[in-house]
């Protein structure tokens, strides 16, 4: 066993000299004799050869089209459609931050109606699949023929067919967005709950509203255990939007639907919607997973995380999102260098006063 | 450190009058009560030490005066103002949230865990509220956070993050958080309870010098020496009621009562 647990660097090398020095160099950790895995190597064989004939059918068999897909690829009925994907994904996304910020302080409220009626409709929308809502949104007009505005069981003032108000693109969006709502309302939640409750005091304390104590002292801190669970979402989100094609929505599924009804071109057109798939949840894993590394070295170094990133100003110290953090050598060495040139600036600060 | 005091305490407000009254405060959780019927005025300037066994009620009796648990009973006015209610007619009638949260910005307070805003550094934990609530300008805020960080002797620690300092030097910041408001009233629930031994001294070192400054507090305490060295007044209470008091020479030294004696003597 390694007297120290940390990891031996060349810094730690030429600064704590003596500790390497002080021991026997054959017996040292970074001298030993590694063990050998041969189940490794037959491992890679046996993915090797996998992976050959994959990329032999996927080159000789002709009917993956690979032609048809070049042409298709980057064609505007394609590049529509996938817009729409994406506006959908963006606008879904937004709808449910938005209606889940305000489920969750319902479900944590002290009004009892209020945390009933979040956690009713939580129950209803996580409770049957996004699929039959989505259809049965768009089959509203058979239930409510005609929407009004008025008291109920007493006048209407306004009133109009459901069928000329309820469209495919605003379907697709309540659909996605109410749905997303209730898992975004657990994930808040959580994250509110995960917030020391004597925070909320201490802002009580000096006289904050229970709405400032939230936007600048409850927030910031569940961001933390918000966002990396958001990007989950996200990414899920991008691939729920192709049930709308279920309701004639023209994302980038339903499109290639259609261009294979046309042509029966099935597999070279489903293929270019499985690359584009693919192609943005990559690029929202790649997003997710620097946020994640933002957040992760955030614990140890205040100034870095994204609630600063987003909520700098100019002119304004940055606001951090910190979290507990055990104790973290590193950081506690640069704040006491940082702290000494503080103290330097403040004297001569107050000498000048 | 040469310092002439920056803490400026809202003096002019309650001209003569006691800074709290609390009358017959009864406070229940369930069917538990907690507070009996506790009756206490504190004047203006004066350090009040509260001493009494666990679970006697002492940090609800606290947070009663600044709402953060309200009522079941009686009254508790500060600065002559209820804190949570309007006197209309001959009713009192509740106040909103926002109305209550303007009211508690004259009352200060300090907690055993200290409570530090884990997210902001120690300059901002302190300007927070009177910018944001007050609507003091920033500059002036600055200052006056930088002037009271000196009092807690933790000049330069402006931009640190709570995490980084030790107990007692987060408690020091919380106080000055506390005062940075200007509070007429200040509260201390066991500001020293979490904190290792050697860390308390410096925090009540902090806490004697307000008291002679002429801070009204407040303060819940088992510090024996401290109410010895700071209080004017010491009150000992016991299930949910004041039992005796005075001031430290007779509570501490010559208790009345047979439970303020049983109590005392594990400290002696
Ligand atoms: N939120 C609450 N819900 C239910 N019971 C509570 C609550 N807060 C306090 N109590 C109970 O009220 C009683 C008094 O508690 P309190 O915290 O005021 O005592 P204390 O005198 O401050 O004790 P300590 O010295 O341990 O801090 C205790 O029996 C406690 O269990
Ligand atoms: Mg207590």
């Amino acid at each position: 066993m390694p007297v120290t647990s940390r990891p031996v660097t060349s810094a730690d090398a030429t600064r704590g000299g003596e500790r390497v020095t002080a021991r026997s160099l054959s017996l040292d950790v970074a001298n030993s004799v590694r063990r050998k895995h041969p189940w490794r190597i037959v491992a890679v064989l046996v993915i090797a050869v996998l992976l050959a004939q994959l990329v032999q059918l996927l080159v000789t068999n002709e009917r993956f089209g690979w032609p048809t897909v070049a042409k298709y690829l980057f064609s505007i009925q394609v590049m529509q459609g996938l817009g729409m994907t994406i506006v959908l994904t963006i606008i879904g996304m937004i709808l449910g931050i938005v209606l889940g910020v305000v489920l969750a302080i319902c479900r944590i409220s002290k009004n009892p109606v209020l945390q009933a009626t979040s956690s009713a409709y939580i129950w209803f929308f996580r409770g049957t699949p996004l699929l039959v809502q989505l259809i049965f949104f768009y089959n509203l007009s058979a239930l409510v023929p005609q929407l009004s505005l008025g008291i109920p069981f007493g006048p209407a003032f306004v009133s109009v067919a459901t069928n000329t108000v309820i469209t495919p693109m605003l379907v697709a969006i309540l659909g996605l967005g109410l749905h997303e709502a209730a898992y975004m309302a657990e994930i808040i939640r959580g994250g509110l709950l995960s917030v020391d409750p004597g925070q909320r005091e201490a802002g009580a304390s000096v006289g904050m509203s229970n709405a400032r104590i939230m936007r600048r002292i409850v927030l910031p801190q569940a961001m933390r255990f918000i966002i990396p669970p958001t990007g989950n979402q996200v990414i899920s989100m991008a691939k729920a939007t192709s049930l709308v094609s279920v309701i004639a929505m023209s994302d980038l599924f339903y499109t290639v639907q259609a261009i294979y009804n046309r042509n029966f071109e099935t597999i070279p057109l489903l293929l270019v919607a499985v690359i584009w798939y693919l192609i943005i949840t990559s690029l929202l894993n790649i997003g997710q997973s620097f946020i994640e590394k933002r957040f992760s070295r955030s614990a140890k170094q205040e100034n870095n995380s994204l609630w600063s990133f987003l909520t700098r100003r100019s002119g304004r110290r940055p606001v951090a999102a910190a979290g507990a953090a055990g104790s973290v050598p590193a950081s506690v060495t640069e704040a006491s260098n940082t702290e000494a040139s503080n103290t330097e600036a403040s004297v001569t600060e107050r000498s000048d006063a | 450190m040469t310092q002439t005091s920056p803490i400026q305490h809202e003096t002019d407000a309650a001209a003569g009058g006691p800074v709290l009254v609390a009358e017959n405060v009864r406070k229940s959780f369930g069917d538990v009560e907690v507070l009996s019927g506790i009756n206490l005025e504190v004047q203006q300037g004066e350090t009040v030490v509260v001493l009494g066994p666990s679970g006697s009620g002492k940090s609800t009796f606290l947070r009663c005066i600044n709402l953060l648990e309200d009522l079941n009973g009686g009254r508790i006015l500060v600065d002559g103002r209820d804190v949570g209610f309007e006197v209309r007619g001959e009713r009192l009638h509740e106040l909103s949230g926002n109305q209550i949260a303007m009211r508690r910005r004259d009352i200060g307070m300090v907690f055993q865990q200290f409570n530090l805003f884990a997210h902001m550094t120690v300059l901002q934990n302190i300007i927070e509220a009177p910018t944001g609530v007050k609507g003091e300008p920033r500059e002036q805020a600055v200052a006056y956070a930088k002037s009271l960080l000196a009092k807690v002797n933790l000049s330069g620690r402006e931009d640190a993050y709570p995490r980084q300092l030790s107990g007692g030097q987060q408690q020091r910041v919380a106080i000055a958080r506390a005062l940075a408001m200007r509070p007429k009233l200040m509260l201390f629930d066991e500001p020293t309870s979490a904190l290792d031994p050697e860390l308390v001294g410096e925090v009540l070192a902090t806490m004697k010098e307000l008291s002679g400054e002429g801070l009204t507090m407040v303060v819940v305490t088992h510090e024996i020496s401290f109410a010895r060295e700071a209080a004017d007044r010491v009150v000992f209470m016991d299930g949910g009621v004041i039992v005796e008091q005075g001031t430290p020479e007779q509570v501490i030294d010559n208790p009345q009562q047979e439970r303020t004696r049983a109590f005392l003597s594990r400290f002696l």
